[in-house]
């Protein structure tokens, strides 16, 4: 797979970020450069072996369903550039 | 059943998926310990977990995926030993991590079916495909300010079950019975509290439609339903405007809708011309959830009797139609009453049709009218059986018991009580009433001439004149077996 300037700019959209022309080029380098090496793997022959999900045979760890009451309003706001109320204030997205 | 629906030209047939999505009944979120209360202040139950806050890690609720295993049996489905989580990408503002916890490949519960009860008698079944678990994103409010949308996280990854639907509903009845009946498993069962007005339990609705026997037409998704009577007319709605598209000519695009709720109309989704392209990857944060065959059965040894089940016993036991049963057990507390009702007295088992219809009919209209539940009505289930068991043993008549039920709605005194209190004891002495139609004919000669002229209609006014007298409480049967006896 290779990354060109159509792959890169739906990845920038997708990810609400802006890039100017520079900044493409430069990202496509080095995604490909990324890619590339990854590919490595390919010469890998793995027809027959399961996708590994755990290297340490450990298990799923879960939890008991025991809610902790934090009253979190004022501290997870503390860093929102805008707020009104309790509420994260955003510009306007309807759909 | 034929459910075509008629167009200008032909005739069309609705085809219809549904995709639920119920809250999972639970104290704490899916990944984190915070609270899913509804209703607390904004942002008040907001974990690091759940704002996404760098470094922080989700733990699996245990109890979460007990109950998406249960509501897998419930919906008489395969549950899947292993399962995996993955991301699901999207960029949204109440969604702080940027990506929605779903399950995509291998979800915790596989293949399943439900039946649906017609009014005829008839059955029938809709297979559901999977059932799996997600997280819930947070609440955005678009409406308090021109500019601005104001972002509350307390449901932010509160825990989900979506529950898909083949392509098996063909009207808009068939959609809402499904929804009723996913909602009733669910509170049976106790995996969801099954409010649709505080969002509980939500519906994205598939709709596309064909002409019979053809292949299935291209569909659109009508997203976020929270009433089965908008469901119903979002369906109606879209179906139309698919068939007038496809009568002058045109082709459907496939669409996500929204629909408005006081105009009662779909609308295509902006954005529409950039797919969303989610990225699915397993989460790296999460291994596979392993669930024992053993772990599995532990978990079916709590489930209670399903609705399916406990409507077979009741035709069963009671002699119930179809019907009447599918109704009292369509919730939990209405056959919780039914039961005790009928379990107040031995005798009121040969009288079980009679407690069905003064439950649903004549209860419920009072709770209704007083927007009351079943659970906190005035009128006790043992209250209740003692009414009708008076009704049935021919001690007061059926018009004086609608009273009695009203007054004992009011006053929460039994039945018992207000019928000696007040006097309402029916009349059955046949002397008794004999001697009122008595009184009744000699009072009304002309009358009685123009009855025996052939007026027949007359018969109503002397019964009325007998019960006006005996203040209702003559046994209508008696009264009219005499009185006609007497007028002949």
């Amino acid at each position: 797979m290779k990354i060109n300037k159509n792959t890169i700019n739906k990845i920038a959209r997708l990810s609400r970020i802006k890039l100017d022309d520079q900044e493409s080029e430069d990202y496509i380098k080095d995604l490909n450069l990324i890619l590339d090496w990854v590919d490595q793997l390919n010469e890998v022959n793995t027809d027959k072996v399961e996708p590994l999900s755990n290297i340490s045979s450990s298990i799923l760890p879960k939890r008991d369903d025991v809610s902790k009451d934090i009253n979190s309003s004022e501290e997870i706001l503390e860093n929102a550039p805008d707020k009104l109320e309790g509420f994260f204030a955003v510009p306007k997205v309807v759909e | 059943m034929n459910n075509l629906i008629k167009g200008k030209k032909y005739d069309w047939e609705m085809v219809i998926g549904i995709e639920v999505h119920a809250q999972v009944k639970s104290n704490s979120k899916l990944f984190s310990s915070s609270s899913t209360k509804f209703g607390s202040p904004p942002n008040s139950q907001v974990s690091l977990v759940d704002a996404a806050m760098p470094g922080m890690l989700p733990v699996i609720n245990k109890y979460c995926v007990e109950q998406a295993v249960k509501s897998g049996v419930g919906l008489n489905a395969k549950i899947n030993n292993y399962s995996v989580f993955d991301r699901k990408n999207y960029f949204y503002a109440d969604l702080p991590q940027g990506y929605q916890i779903s399950q995509y490949k291998f979800p915790i519960v596989g293949e399943g079916k439900v039946t649906i009860d017609f009014k005829d008698g008839s059955s029938k079944d809709i297979r559901i495909v999977r059932l799996h678990l997600e997280q819930d994103a947070g609440k955005s409010l678009h409406d308090q300010n021109p500019s601005k949308t104001y972002v509350d996280l307390n449901r932010s990854g509160v825990a989900l079950m979506e529950i898909v639907s083949e392509p098996d509903i063909r009207s808009p009845d068939e959609a809402g019975m499904y929804i009723a009946k996913i909602r009733s498993i669910l509170m049976y069962l106790n995996t969801c509290d099954g409010n649709m007005q505080e969002g509980s339990l939500r519906a994205d609705v598939n709709i596309s439609v064909r002409k019979p026997n053809e292949d299935y037409g291209t569909r659109c998704e009508i997203k976020n339903l929270n009433s089965i009577k908008f469901i119903k007319q979002a369906i109606n709605y879209e179906a139309k405007r698919q068939i007038e598209i496809l009568e002058s000519g045109g082709s459907i695009e496939q669409n996500t809708m929204l629909f408005n709720t006081s105009t009662g109309k779909t609308r295509p989704m902006r954005n529409k011309e950039e797919a969303h392209d989610y990225r699915y990857f397993p989460d790296p944060d999460l291994l596979p959830l392993e669930i024992s065959n053993q772990d599995i059965e532990k978990i079916k040894s709590t489930i209670p009797e399903l609705p399916d089940k406990l409507k077979n016993k009741f035709i069963n036991i009671y002699n119930l139609s179809n019907y009447d049963a599918s109704i009292l057990t369509a919730d939990k507390q209405t056959s919780d009453y039914f039961n005790e009702t009928i379990k107040s007295d031995p005798e009121l088992k040969k009288s079980s049709k009679i407690v069905v219809n003064w439950i649903t009919s004549e209860l419920f209209s009072l709770l209704n009218k007083n927007d009351l539940e079943l659970i906190s009505s005035p009128v006790s289930p043992k209250n209740l059986g003692q009414l009708v068991k008076l009704i049935s043993t021919n001690e007061i008549s059926g018009k004086i018991a609608k009273d009695v039920l009203e007054e004992m709605f009011s006053s929460k005194k039994s039945a018992r009580e207000i019928v000696d209190y007040k006097g309402l004891k029916q009349v059955t002495d046949q002397g008794e009433i004999e001697k009122v139609i008595d009184e009744v004919i000699t009072d009304n000669p002309k009358m009685v001439q123009e009855y025996l002229g052939g007026k027949d209609k007359l018969l109503g006014f002397f019964v009325g004149q007998v019960m006006k007298k005996t203040k209702g409480k003559a046994n209508p049967k008696i009264l009219n077996d005499i009185l006609i006896r007497k007028l002949s």
